[in-house]
């Protein structure tokens, strides 16, 4: 554990958090546990330390045409302050990453990227770059970016900012914002399906932000929150894992995700193959599934239908807020209709299941 | 961490129990431990036969399954329903909740199981 990459945040959590191995990361598992991180966040707030996410900024007069050539959702149709989801994906479809851009100028993106693909994702703008007018700067390691995520998040926030929050709508943010005196930016976003914020300020405010917020929470039953519970509700929301449901051998429009896909832009790496996966339709695609008998799906279990190999289990759970085993699959298209019937293969045992919608949960 | 001294370990955090031909099996409060909040425990059918070292069943936390190795060669005589229940009972009572009961073809079936004394060496060695 020794030689792991540690955030600014490692020493507020190191005693209370059961500490993991996450992509290099000593990062929290959980602290209370992850079934009652994930109803806190549900029902109340949960705080998580999200620093090991890299952020990547892209900079000068070729910034937007540069992006716009490697992401596959529409750059041209930001404005100052919102943030975009989408894909940069390679020539054959598969994703290299996705990621989150947040535009601070027509010449300033801000790249939000998974931790364990920064390094790849820095790589792969640089062998990218070419004549446009771009510089490409690796901010991850000076940066902390806290999550704070559930139906009271904005009013917990709301207590230590002069900032209406109420006017930073889904998906928009704001640089600059004080919080109890610290600078950050507050985005209006989230990977718990929930209403929530992702804030990010300088490295050295890290610990300072973190407790405020711990503070401000108490009475509204915030409590810290760990990847174990980061993971369970994204995959309720069904909120793609790069490595799981998405990956270089994935597709975004295998994996249901073609809103995010925008063909009415000229040209973007993977292009031609996305689109035609969209017209002519794909051979594997991205369910939703629950056991109809007793177990629990978990990645890389093997799905049959007819009796035949159909696939694999992305992700998979015993929900905490739905209480059923469900989970997510990559499968032959033709067993993708709502209602069918599947069994999956667990320790060499075949489990009744049947395709359902992968929205598990929404929030009210 | 908890142990008894009246029960037998393994290397992968089992116990047995052994009353008799019958050795009742479970999980130490060291692996409960590891595991966090256990939600489903997968076990065998009465009347099955396990081989030592056989995968028997699975006891799940949110996160992960481990699988469980037969400790001794048997037959399955019992499997505790009530810990399939309600399997948190694992986490709250790691020695009273057996999993399964085998019954031994021969009580040399205990043989290289390890006595309290070895296993908490073994636990300090993964500290």
């Amino acid at each position: 554990m020794d030689d792991l990459k540690r955030t600014p945040l490692y020493s507020v959590y190191k005693d209370e958090g059961k500490i993991v191995d996450f992509a290099g990361w000593a990062l929290p598992l959980q602290f209370a546990g992850i079934t009652q991180e994930h109803k806190a966040v549900r029902e109340k707030a949960g705080l998580f330390d999200v620093s090991h996410m890299g952020e990547l900024e892209v900079k000068g007069k070729g910034a937007e045409a540069f992006l716009q050539y490697l992401f596959t959702n529409d750059v041209s149709s930001m404005k100052q302050g919102d943030a975009i989801y989408g894909f940069f994906c390679m020539p054959t479809g598969g994703v290299v990453d996705d990621l989150l851009i947040y535009k601070f100028s027509d010449t300033h993106y801000f790249l939000v990227v998974n931790a364990a693909n920064t390094a790849k994702d820095r790589e792969w703008l640089i062998q990218h770059q070419g004549e446009y007018d771009v510089e490409i700067i690796d901010s991850s390691s000076s940066i902390v970016q806290l999550a704070l995520q559930g139906p009271k998040a904005e009013s917990i926030l709301q207590t230590l900012t002069e900032e209406n929050l109420s006017e930073i709508s889904f998906f928009t943010f704001r640089r600059s914002i004080q919080i109890q005196g610290i600078p950050c930016i507050v985005s209006r976003t989230g990977y718990t399906g929930e209403d929530g914020f992702e804030i990010f300020t300088d490295a050295q405010f890290g610990i300072s932000l973190w407790n405020a917020l711990m503070e401000a929470g108490k009475p509204e039953g915030l409590q810290p929150a760990g990847l174990g519970c980061r993971d369970t509700l994204r995959f309720e929301a069904a909120l793609p894992l790069y490595g799981h449901e998405l990956s270089d051998e994935i597709t975004p429009i295998e994996a249901g995700l073609g809103m995010f896909v925008k063909f009415h832009k000229p040209s973007f790496i993977g292009k031609d193959i996305l689109y035609r996966q969209k017209m002519q339709g794909v051979e594997r695609k991205l369910v939703g599934f629950e056991l109809l008998e007793k177990g629990i799906p978990r990645q890389g279990y093997r799905i049959e239908g007819d009796g035949e190999d159909i696939g694999m289990v992305t992700t998979g759970y015993l929900s905490p807020t739905l209480k059923k085993p469900i989970g997510l699959a990559l499968i032959k298209q033709e067993y993708s209709a709502m209602g069918t019937e599947i069994q999956v293969v667990i320790r060499n045992k075949r489990v009744k299941g049947v395709i359902r919608s992968k929205k598990f949960y929404r929030h009210q | 961490m908890e142990l008894k001294q009246d029960l037998l370990y393994t290397e992968d955090h089992e116990w047995v129990r052994v009353e008799g031909e019958r050795a009742y099996i479970g999980i130490t409060d060291y692996a409960q431990k590891a595991l966090g909040d256990i939600v489903f425990v997968d076990l065998p059918e009465v009347d099955d036969f396990l081989e030592k070292g056989d995968v028997l069943g699975a006891v799940e936390s949110v996160k992960a399954a481990s699988d469980i190795f037969a400790p001794v060669s048997g037959t399955v005589l019992e499997v505790n329903e009530e810990i399939m229940d309600e399997p948190g009972l694992v986490n709250s009572q790691p020695y009273e909740s057996w999993m399964i009961c085998v019954g031994m073809d021969s009580l040399d079936a205990v043989e290289g199981l390890l006595s309290k004394e070895a296993y908490e060496a073994l636990l300090q060695e993964e500290e």
